[in-house]
């Protein structure tokens, strides 16, 4: 349902928290995280996660694979 | 202010163009043999408008940064393009220091930032956001510094330093806000090129890569560029030379960026060591060696004005060029600090340190008058230990940098600077150390210092190098042009035989803060 924001590889640098059509990012401790209640996977706004787009870091934004994937509603 | 943007903009773009490119801005004297605007009538060739803006920015006249302070303040984390040089993990290898983590401030502890280190430091006449990521890709917050700080510091010119790609959207905005400089950062023309230096953009929320990227990032850079020339608003462009990739590039480079109006080119060398773990770093891709930068550099001066004064500074610089003092302004202190603003105060102070300019460039056309009649072909390259001011007024084991001068028969030429570091802590000096400024002075025949030790001095006499410790607390030029005059009379009647010397070493890695 949601992806997460691997803390020991966030560099703290904000642009997610900006992108996020959800303002589901937030900082927390000098690095950012996502609230997978708020996060969409940006379906419905936008082709690709923009979290995962503007993130400096490879695979830094990933998949929570603890959440069941998001279902857009009908 | 929306008066004073109407003055020095124009209805004709291509008169502003033709107007900002077509003088050759500060410290061209040598090469060009025109007054510089460190000329002794102040201006030189320069429209008064532009001179107005450069006389006291640091980064904009080589002049003013013996002088001058700027400071940078860190209120611009995000970037929007990834660039093969710089690793997000610290900061921005190039544009900023590697390997030192800047404080991210707030808008507003920015503003008190910006107020408390202009109380302490008056000559500090600039205010640079600079990132440590884009300031235009984090808009909000850029914009709201620029506007707290014209509130609380109005007599503080304001600066920013963009990678380009939302510079076409931001112009207005810019100029609005009574921007009077921008640099853009500019590595290539072709996207081909650029492909080898930029992975990917992000820009209208996606992601680009390879030549696709590259060719919106250069058409957004050189659009931006004309439109802030139309504006008036004076334009730097950097460019970060990578051997192999883009060195011979750069010289397209130049002249795309001088025809649409930059007032000045600074290419800088390449930092890649592998601690900094970006992509250049760990693909062994090399930086130039200072003669390399220098040929370049070099190429470039026939086309327009070349910076070779520029410490590619971190995001959160304080301070004159080549001096950090951003360790006296950490938050806790600003935040404790009880500032009054004293415009006054800041004027007179930087009237003087204008007299003190005008003393030093006076000084340097007196001697360099007295080399007229000179004929030698000879052009040789020598090292200052300064502490500012234009004085030879550093001891040459507490020197962090060196500044290089070239001096021939049409003068003396500021050509760059060379960091060594601290080579000697608490009184003594290391072997190793010694070493390493040799080997970044390398190139030069003479180093000039306000004092210097016996050991030092022999062993740099080993290695070829004239350590010079009698012109101490003097002008740097008027001095170095007394010792050439001599080092040609001594060619001249037989008594020393004048031999090339060879390439110097870059010195990689950060410069830590001493304070």
């Amino acid at each position: 349902m949601a992806y997460k924001i691997v803390a020991s590889q966030c560099t703290g640098c904000s642009a997610c928290e900006a992108e996020c059509p959800n303002a589901a990012i937030r900082e927390k401790g000098g690095t950012f995280i996502i609230d997978p209640k708020k996060c969409t996977e940006c379906i419905g706004y936008f082709e690709t996660a923009q979290c995962v787009a503007v993130c400096p870091v490879d695979d830094t934004c990933v998949i929570d694979n603890s959440y069941p994937r998001y279902q857009p509603k009908a | 202010m929306v008066e004073m943007i109407a003055q020095t903009s124009s209805p004709n773009i291509d008169a502003v163009i033709q107007q900002v490119a077509g003088h050759k801005g500060c410290g061209t004297t040598a090469n060009s043999g025109k007054a510089s605007c460190g000329s002794a009538a102040g201006q030189g060739d320069l429209p008064a408008a532009i001179w107005e803006k450069v006389k006291n920015h640091p980064c904009y006249s080589e002049e003013a940064h013996h002088h001058f302070a700027r400071m940078h303040v860190a209120v611009a984390p995000a970037c929007n393009i990834q660039c093969n040089y710089c690793n997000r993990k610290y900061d921005c290898a190039n544009e900023s220091r590697p390997g030192v983590v800047s404080e991210k401030l707030t808008p507003a502890q920015a503003a008190k930032k910006v107020v408390a280190v202009a109380s302490v430091i008056p000559q500090m006449t600039v205010l640079g956001i600079a990132g440590p990521g884009d300031p235009l890709a984090n808009p909000a917050k850029t914009f709201e510094t620029f506007g707290l700080v014209a509130q609380g510091a109005p007599d503080i010119k304001l600066c920013l330093s963009t990678n380009g790609l939302m510079l076409p959207e931001y112009v207005d905005r810019i100029a609005q806000y009574n921007i009077g400089h921008v640099t853009i950062t500019i590595n290539m023309v072709d996207p081909e090129i650029g492909a080898r230096i930029y992975p990917w953009i992000f820009y209208n929320h996606k992601r680009y890569t390879g030549v696709e990227a590259a060719r919106i990032l250069t058409d957004h850079q050189l659009r931006g560029l004309e439109m802030l020339t139309a504006r008036g608003i004076l334009c730097k462009v950097n460019s970060v030379m990578i051997p192999g990739i883009n060195d011979k590039h750069l010289i397209e480079v130049n002249k795309a960026v001088k025809s649409r109006g930059a007032f000045l080119h600074n290419i800088m060398p390449l930092i890649s060591a592998p601690e900094h773990g970006t992509v250049f770093g760990l693909n062994g891709q090399r930086g130039p060696s200072a003669q390399e930068l220098k040929a370049l550099q070099d190429d470039c001066q026939g086309e327009m004005n070349m910076m070779r004064h520029c410490r590619q500074c971190r995001a959160d610089a304080v301070g004159l060029l080549g001096e950090d003092r951003s360790a006296e302004f950490t938050t806790d202190k600003i935040m404790a600090m009880d500032v009054t603003y004293d415009l006054d105060a800041r004027r007179v102070y930087q009237e003087a340190v204008e007299e003190e300019r005008q003393a030093k460039s006076a000084a340097k056309h007196e001697e360099l008058s007295k080399l007229a009649g000179e004929e030698s072909d000879i052009s040789l390259l020598v090292a200052v230990a300064t502490k500012g001011s234009g004085l030879i007024n550093e001891h040459f084991g507490h020197a962090k940098e060196f500044q290089i001068y070239e001096l021939s028969t049409s003068g003396a030429k500021f050509a760059g600077h060379r960091r060594v570091d601290m080579y000697c802590q608490g009184g003594y000096g290391e072997e190793d150390t010694l070493d390493t400024v040799i080997h970044a002075i390398n190139d030069c025949h003479a180093v000039f210092v306000a004092k210097i030790g016996g050991c030092p001095k022999a062993d740099l006499t080993a290695a070829g190098i004239e350590a010079v410790d009698g012109y101490a607390h003097e002008f740097i030029e008027k001095s170095a042009l007394v010792w050439f005059k001599k080092y040609l009379a001594k060619v001249a009647s037989g008594g020393i035989k004048h031999v090339n010397r060879g390439d110097a070493q870059i010195r990689q890695g950060a410069l830590i803060s001493a304070a």
